[in-house]
Parts: structure tokens; sequence; C-alpha cells
């Protein structure tokens, strides 16, 4: 390859993912050479203003018409209108992220090792955007894995925290094994295909004898799907999620409830729907269609293991981990269903409800648990007497992340329970399952309005509400309601812009 | 130019929270009288739109019609779906007789149970933003005219009830709360599984098109396969979800603990018309949708409604609170709702809406006259509340009014609603029906007995000498539902009239 070739490449469709590394360097330089009295977040500040304009970037290449997918660098990296769609969610997600980071403050402070915080934070963001645009199961991989070394120091930048430590811990050793059989699975397929580039897999999955190959693609498809549950943490691959939940800082907590997750569930999407789509069933049909009912196990156990377990939690960072597992077991439904009108716009608004109405409850409860290290679910007693518009705020939040109408959670939850009983999928028992565990979810998310507005404060002591959670707070509790009473716009920014199955099947150029 | 009347009508209470969001908290006087000022726009309203009715003017031109939200329409793989498979969900509201007169009804008592707030305690401004938001969701649900907004409006008023009883109770009002959630959380749980069963199978939310399509008389195309048992399976789940709202024993304990626990002025809601959305929802999507099915089992539903009714009646009959006395005389009376259904002819249908409406003011009557004794004496105890007519003339008489409207006596909404129900239902059913009366006789035995021995007799040593008896503000809410009691009575076709088309309509649909 020379440098013409090199330069002949479309490299303006990769401007967000520059603007992000470019800033995540600047930044660690900064870091390095900045006098240690000046305050970091400076570079905090820094980092959000990047996450802005690339977004902004983003914004602007909606418009480049529904069948032109641009790949570059030998269709490795593809902008289509897949990775147009997810990859604003990840980039609305890091933004609110790095306003909970900029204001947090933990007990023993930060210190020396604020700075990392938010490089980090930016090449995790990276990672999640490089996932999302790959044609290839190499960018894939080094994406998801820049992804995860970020997460993993991150988990523990409370150094001085044993929680924090050992949350560090689990989830290295856990995310490595997730990763090597991961990978292990992705080696089948290249063995299979001779390649590992997307696009001529498909081409050649679709003329496989299905007979021949069934049983060593059943093995790829589940080893691949089950190291990546860890990513999305669904049960029983959940287990790691309630300590690291709990240890890591909030901020990180809600980097790794929405960004990750979501980017989780759009290398999910883009590896099965590509491979696995094409592919034929021993009956002839879609192995995609065929595995459903694997799926369709997994997100039944994340659905009721993760509520069940949520209610009997102190802790509220570990009832935000289960109740997190219940929202990955809702996110598998559409995945398990596989109904095309549906999957992608019931997914994309899923995961779009999903990032305001939790990170905004983890933001609300970031301030709230700042003073102590206690998460108990008491330290929400009296909330509304304190603090009575943040205990409203949050009222939403919970409202949304227990599907009550008029919140954007609602209607995610709808299109999903939509997709599922309408004609080709008719998964009735899991449609049943996903509204019978939503009861079941009132009574802890109810639990801590309860906690909020009709016990008593222990302390009238004010809470500090540093700016950066208003801004999050507020933002994300404009963004659900109106997600929730006018849903209209957002679906039809997706419907009108992106074409996800057109485009995810057709060669860029 | 009508467009915006009913969109005003249900949103109008809006313009009262926002305004009580920037009162502060301490005025408690001006919450006070914004609270109950902000529920009289509606009321206004649905007394004009009545008026206007009355006067012979059509209720189609109240109709609204919004594009809102749009599922699955994109057309993605092309020649596996057709391209509009789901037609958009619109934002649609609109009135017939039966629901203007559900609406006149949860508009006269919004304000009135505003009035009875007097009795609350304490945070007014948190109380009267969730009451506003109450009232809102029930006006909504009766206008709703798809079935997204239904279900909209049905949860709306699930989560200020959790609080409003969580938060302004009695003892036991936390638990009381997480009943009512769960229950009714269940039961909205089914019923969002049936309409969405619905939306797939006929591509619209609209009721009308819906029931039109499901009865036969509509030439657009099912989307997919409905099957006889899938009907019977969709009615059976709504029998279930509006069940539990009605109740229909065995899905009742929560509602006993709502009536005991919730502060009176809600609970003159909460049995004037929350449980009413159970019997309106029944009717509409019940009866309206799956006529044939709802026919099938009319003979179990009768015999629901005799449980009920004698069920109620007999525990009733053996309370020492006089709160739980009248909780299970609600039960009973929404007995004579089921039966009267069951029936299906004209009089049944006629006597189960008619029973809907008076039960609506006779128990919201009663309950405020309990708030106000137990604020007074402090206790519901029958048993210590012998010779209150000595004490409280005017409160123990008019309880006795109360309770002679719920016995049915000739004159009175009540008994206009029994001798309907109960017409209709021995055309169809006698044996059931006469089973069905001994209700009656223990009704009047009930109430009297609680009644009598709350109010005469020689003083009890439950309460002090120098209660208060009724006063001021008190009068408004005990006459205004009284005259309403007794113009049902004597002057049924005031709303026989307007009802009239709905029970047509039915009574076609059921073919008979």
């Amino acid at each position: 390859m020379d440098l013409e070739t090199l330069l002949s490449f479309d490299w303006s469709v990769m401007a967000p993912e520059f603007i992000i590394l470019g800033v995540a360097t600047l930044l660690s330089l900064l870091d390095l050479f900045l006098p240690k009295k000046i305050d970091r977040r400076l570079l905090g500040w820094l980092g959000f203003a990047s996450i802005l304009v690339a977004l902004g970037f983003l914004v602007g290449m909606y418009d480049k018409g529904p069948e032109e997918v641009t790949a570059i660098l030998y269709e490795t990296y593809r902008l289509d209108s897949f990775a147009m769609a997810f990859k604003t969610l990840i980039l609305v997600g890091a933004a609110f992220v790095m306003l909970m980071a900029i204001s947090y403050e933990p007990k023993e402070g930060l210190r020396e090792y604020r700075g990392e915080f938010f490089y980090l934070l930016l090449l995790g963001v990276l990672g999640a955007m490089i996932m999302s645009s790959s044609g290839d199961l190499i960018t894939l991989f080094v994406g998801l894995e820049l992804l995860s070394l970020a997460s993993y120091v991150l988990a523990g930048l409370r150094k001085k925290n044993l929680q924090s430590n050992e949350a560090a811990m689990k989830y290295v050793i856990n995310g490595g094994i997730a990763t090597a059989i991961t990978l292990f699975g992705m080696s089948y397929v290249y063995g299979l295909t001779g390649t590992t580039n997307l696009q001529e897999m498909w081409v050649s999955l679709s003329q496989i004898n299905a007979h021949d190959m069934q049983y060593l693609l059943v093995i790829a498809f589940m080893m691949m799907f089950v190291g990546l549950s860890f990513k999305l943490a669904t049960a029983p691959f959940h287990m790691w999620a309630p300590d690291v939940y709990q240890g890591a800082p909030t901020p990180v907590t809600a980097f790794l409830a929405v960004v990750s997750k979501t980017a989780g569930f759009i290398i999910v999407l883009r590896l099965f729907v590509t491979l696995f789509f094409p592919t034929r069933a021993a009956e002839g049909a879609s192995m995609l269609f065929s595995m459903g009912e694997f799926i369709a196990v997994l997100a039944v156990a994340s659905m009721i293991i993760g509520n069940f377990v949520a209610l009997r939690q102190r802790n509220v960072k570990r009832m935000f981990a289960y109740s997190g597992v219940a929202h990955a077991g809702y996110l598998l439904v559409p995945l398990a269903t596989v109904n095309f009108i549906f999957i992608f716009e019931a997914m994309w608004f899923y995961l779009a409800a999903y990032l305001f109405m939790n990170i905004g409850a983890l933001a609300v409860l970031q301030v709230v648990t700042a003073r102590d290290d206690s998460e108990d679910l008491s330290r929400f007693a009296g909330l509304y007497q304190r603090a009575p518009l943040l205990a409203v705020l949050m009222s939403v939040f919970l409202l949304s992340l227990a599907g009550i109408p008029g919140t954007a959670g609602f209607i995610g939850k709808l299109s999903i329970f939509v997709g599922a009983i309408s004609e080709p999928s008719n998964a009735y028992v899991l449609a049943s399952v996903l509204i019978l565990t939503t009861v079941v979810s009132y009574f802890y998310y109810f639990g801590i309005m309860t906690q909020m507005f009709f016990r008593p404060a222990a302390s009238q002591e004010r809470i500090h509400v540093p700016v950066g959670i208003w801004i999050t707070v507020f933002v994300c509790a404009i963004g659900t309601l109106v997600l929730g009473i006018l849903p209209g716009l957002a679906l039809n920014l997706f419907g009108s812009n992106f074409d996800i199955l057109k485009d995810i099947l057709v060669p860029g150029n | 130019m009508n467009s915006i009347f009913l969109t005003a009508l249900i949103f109008a209470p809006l313009l009262g929270i926002l305004v009580l969001l920037f009162t502060p908290k301490t005025n408690v006087e001006a919450i006070k009288i914004v609270g109950f000022l902000a529920t009289l726009p509606s009321l206004i309203l649905a007394l004009i739109a009545f008026w206007q009715y009355k006067a012979g003017a059509g209720l189609e031109q109240y109709a609204v019609n919004r594009e809102w939200i749009t599922f699955g329409n994109k057309d993605l793989t092309g020649e596996i779906y057709g391209s509009q498979v789901y037609q958009p969900i619109s934002f649609e509201l609109g009135i017939n007789g039966f629901s203007l007169v559900m609406i006149l009804l949860t508009a006269v008592l919004s304000t009135l149970a505003a009035i009875a707030s007097i009795h609350v305690k304490k945070e007014w401004k948190g109380y009267f933003i969730l009451f506003l938001l109450l009232q809102i969701g029930m006006l909504g649900v009766f206008a709703a005219e798809n079935l997204l907004l239904f279900f909209f409006f049905f949860e709306l008023t699930l989560i200020p009830m959790f609080f409003l009883i969580g938060k302004w109770g009695y003892f036991e009002k936390e638990s009381a709360a997480y009943r009512f959630l769960i229950y009714n959380g269940l039961g909205s749980a089914i019923l969002l599984i049936v309409f969405v069963v619905l939306f797939t199978k006929t591509g619209t939310m609209n009721i009308a098109e819906i029931t039109a399509m499901f009865t036969g008389n509509s030439d657009a195309m099912f989307l997919g396969e409905v099957s006889d048992d899938l009907r019977m399976g969709l009615l059976i789940a709504l029998l279930v979800a509006f069940g539990i709202k009605l109740p229909i024993v065995p899905l009742h304990s929560w509602m006993l603990k709502v009536h005991v626990q919730a502060p009176p002025s809600i609970v003159m809601l909460h049995a004037g018309v929350l449980l009413k959305i159970g019997a309106f929802g029944l009717i509409r999507f019940g009866v309206g949708i799956f006529p044939e099915q709802f026919d099938q089992l009319a003979f179990i539903l009768a015999i629901l409604g005799v449980v009920n009714l004698l069920y109620g009646a007999f525990l009733a009959l053996i309370q020492t609170d006089f709160k739980m006395v009248l909780a299970y005389s609600s039960i009973s009376h929404m007995g004579i709702v089921l039966i009267g259904l069951a029936a299906l002819n004209e009089a049944g249908v006629q006597g189960a809406i008619f029973q809907v409406v008076s039960h609506g003011f006779i128990a919201a009557l009663l309950f405020f006259l309990i708030g106000v004794m137990y604020e007074r004496t402090g206790t519901t105890d029958i048993g210590k509340l012998g010779g209150l007519a000595k004490a409280m003339p005017l409160t123990a008489g008019f309880f006795l009014v109360g309770a002679m409207a719920s016995i049915g006596l000739p004159g009175m909404s009540g008994f206009v609603s029994e001798f309907l129900a109960f017409m209709g239902l021995f055309n169809e059913m006698p044996v059931v029906a006469a089973v069905g009366t001994l209700g009656i006789i223990l009704t009047a035995a009930y109430l009297l007995r609680a009644v009598l021995g709350m109010t005469f007799g020689t003083k009890a040593a439950g309460y002090s000498e120098k209660v208060v008896d009724l006063r001021g503000v008190e009068f408004v809410p005990v006459f205004a539902m009284l005259l309403f009691i007794i113009l049902i009575g004597v002057y049924p076709s005031i709303l026989a009239q307007p009802l009239q088309e709905t029970i047509n309509a039915i009574i076609l649909g059921i073919g008979g």
C-alpha cells in the first residue's frame, strides 16, 4: 500500500474518530506537562467539547443519501447508516458521562490521576465508535479491546478504594476470558470463510452448503454470543456486573451501563446480522432465525434474574446493576425474534431511552451518595425534603425505567413488544415475560421513590449539586419526557435518515 | 372550531399544576384555592358539552385527531413486507353519550373532592399537584379514542394514586399503596398485552375501527389470523384486567385496603370514578369488540355478579368498621354492574351503566361524610360511634339519606339502576336473578345496621361530647351529590337519553 492509495481514501468520514483521538492525545500530553496546581477539570471540559464537535460532524454526515455507503481501508471501516445511528447514541452518552466525571468527587479525592479519567474515557468512546463502524473482524476486535482496556483501568481508578480495586480485578479477569471466547468463535468463522472481511464473509457464507458447516457455525455463533454477552451483561454472564458497578466510580458505572452496553449491542447486531442472516440453516431458513430460541432463553433468563434479584438489593448501585441485566434482557427480545420491520428501530430507540433514563438516574445517585461511601437505599430517604427538584427528576427516570407511559421507557418497551408479537415473530411467551417482569420491577423502582417521598430524612444537610450534574440531569429528564410524549421526533429522525438493513448488507464504495 | 375543546377539557388541570409549581409551599391558602379552582374549567366545559348535547348538538364536533407515533412503518426489506403495515397512531380524542356522562361524573366529583380535601393535613402543594394529575388521567380515559391513549391515561391515574395513598393515607398507607400498585400494575400489564395483540392483528389503534373489524362491519382486512379461541382469550384477559379495577371477587383484596387507608377525598374519587373505569372498559372493549364471545360468557358473568353481590353483602354485615362496611358495599354494588351486563338486553345494560353513575355519587357522598366524621371523632368504629345523632344531627341525617340511596329507595338513583339491572337479568336468567335479589335485602340489613348503630342509641365512649356538626363549605359537596342522586332518581331520562346510543350499539352488536 503506497502513499497514493492511502491518500485516495475518503478520510473525512473518520472525522469524528480523529477528533476524539486527537483530543485524547492532547489531553494526555497536557496532563503530563501542565503544572500540578492547575485544576484538571479543565481537561474534562475540553474532552466534553471534543465529543460535542465530533457529534456535530457526525450529524453533518446524516444526509449522505440512503444508498451511499462509504467504506475506506479496504472495507475495514464503513460509514453506513447503522454506524451513524448507533454512533450518535455513543457520543451523546459519552458527553453525559464526561459531565458526570467532571463533577465526580469521591471522599478520598482523585488528586493526581483525575486527568487520566478524561482521556481514558475518550479512548473508550473511540473504541466504541470504531466498533460501530467496522466492516472487518479485525477492526471490530480492535475496537472492542480498546473499549475494554479503557474500561478495566477506569473501573479501578479509585486506587485507594478497596472495592474499586476488587472491581477492576474482577473485571479484567472476567473480561479477559470473555474476550478469549469471542475470539475463539471468530476464528471458526474465519476458518470457514478464509477471510476476516464481513462483506466477503457474507458472500461466502451465503454460498456455503448448510449441512456441511452447520455445527461449526453453530459453535461459532454460540461462542461469539457468549463472549459478547459479557459486554451486554445478560444472564448468565452477568456475574461481574454487580461487583463492578458497585466498585467503579459512579461515572464509570454510567459508562459501563450505557456506552459500553450500547457498544455491545452494536457489535452483536452487526456481526450476527451480516454473518448469519445469509447463512441457511438445515431447513433452508436463515440461520439467524433458527438461533432465535437460544437468544430467547438468554433473554428470559436475564429478565427474570435481573428483576427478581434486584428486588433484594439494598445497595442502590447493585440494584441498578441487576436492573441493567433486566434491561439487557428486554433488548435481547427483538434480537431473538428478528422481526426486521422492528429490530433496528426498536433496539435503537430503546438504547436511546435507556441512555437518558439510566444516565440521569446514575447522575442523581452520584450526588446523593457523594458525601460518604454508603450507597444504601436509605441514602435516598427524605430526598424530597432536602432537594425537591432532584427527587422529582429522579422519579421521572425511575418511572421511565419502570416503563410507565409518558416516558421514553414506555415507548421503548412498547416498540419491542409490538415487534415481538406482530406477524412473523409471534413470540407471545417472550413478550409476556417482558411485560410481567416489568410489573415485578415496579417494586424496586417504587421502593426508591418510597424512600424519597415517604421516609423522613436522616439529616437536613443540603446536597451540593455540581453544575455538570445539573446539566446532565436536566437534559436527560427532558430527553426522557420528550421521547415519551413525542416519540415521533426520534422515530422519524431514525426512519427518514437511516435505512439500516439495506445499508448493512451492501458493499461500500 | 371545537377541535381544541376536548383537549382543553382534559388538560385544563395542567394549568393548575403549573401555577402550583410556582406557588411557595408555605402559602397554604393560595394552594388550596388554586387547587380547587383548577378543577373548575373541566367541570364548566363538561357542563357546556352536556348542555349543548341536550340541546341537540352532535358530539362528533368534539373529535380531535392528530398524527402522533409511527411504528415499524419503514419498508426495510421491500420484498418480504409491504409498506405501511401499521397505520400511524394518532392522538385521538372524542366523546359519545356514555363517555360524556362519565366525564361529567368525573368533573363533578373532582371538584367536590377538591373541596373535601380541606381535611388533608399536610403538604398541600404536592397533594394538589398529584390530585390534578389524577384528574387529567381520569378525564382522559373516558375521552380516549384509541387504545394507546386509553392506556396512557389509564396508567396516568396509577402514579398519583400510589403517592396519594402512600403519603396522605392512614396507618397502613404504604402497604395499601403497594398493593394498589401491584394489583393494578398487573391489570394494566394484561391490558397492554390485549391492546398490542389487537394492534398487531388490525394494524390500527383506533377503537371504532377495531370494533368495526371485529364485529364484521368493516371492509378492512385483518393482518393476521384471529380465531375464535384468540377472541375468547382476549376477552378473558380483558375481564381479568378490568376485573381487578372493578373489582370482581376474588381480585378485590387491594381495593379494601385502599378504601380504608386512603384519605377520604381520594376514596371519593376512587370509589366514584376509578372503579368505574373497570366497568367502562368492560362495556367499551369487552362487549363492544367481542359481542359474540361476551354472549357466550354471559352466564358465568351473571354468576360472578351474584357472587360479588352476595359476598360483599355478607361480609359487610359482619364488619365493625364503617369504612369496611362501605368497602364491601362497593364490591357488592359492582356485582349489580356485572349482573346488568350479563343480561345483555336493553334494560340490563342500561341498569349497569346507571349503577356506574349512581354508585359514583352515592359512594362519594358516603365517603365524604365518613371523612367529616373521622375528622371530628377520630374513629370509624361503629361501636364507638353510637348516638351520633345527638352530637352531629346533620351528619347523621345525611348518612341515613346516603344509606337509603344506596339501599335503593325509590326516588333515588340507586333504585333505578337496581331495578333495571334485575329486570334485565330476570328476562334472561330468572334463577340467577332470584338468588341475586337476596343481595338487595342484605344491603338493607347491613347498611341500616351500620348507620343506625352509629346514629341512634346512647352516646358511646369513643368520642368527645363537643364534636362539631357539618359546617360551612362542607355542605357544598353533600348538597351537590344529593342533588344528582335525587335528580337521576326522579328524572332518569336525563341519563337515559345520552346513553341510548351506546346501549343501542351494544344491543345491535349482540344481535338481539
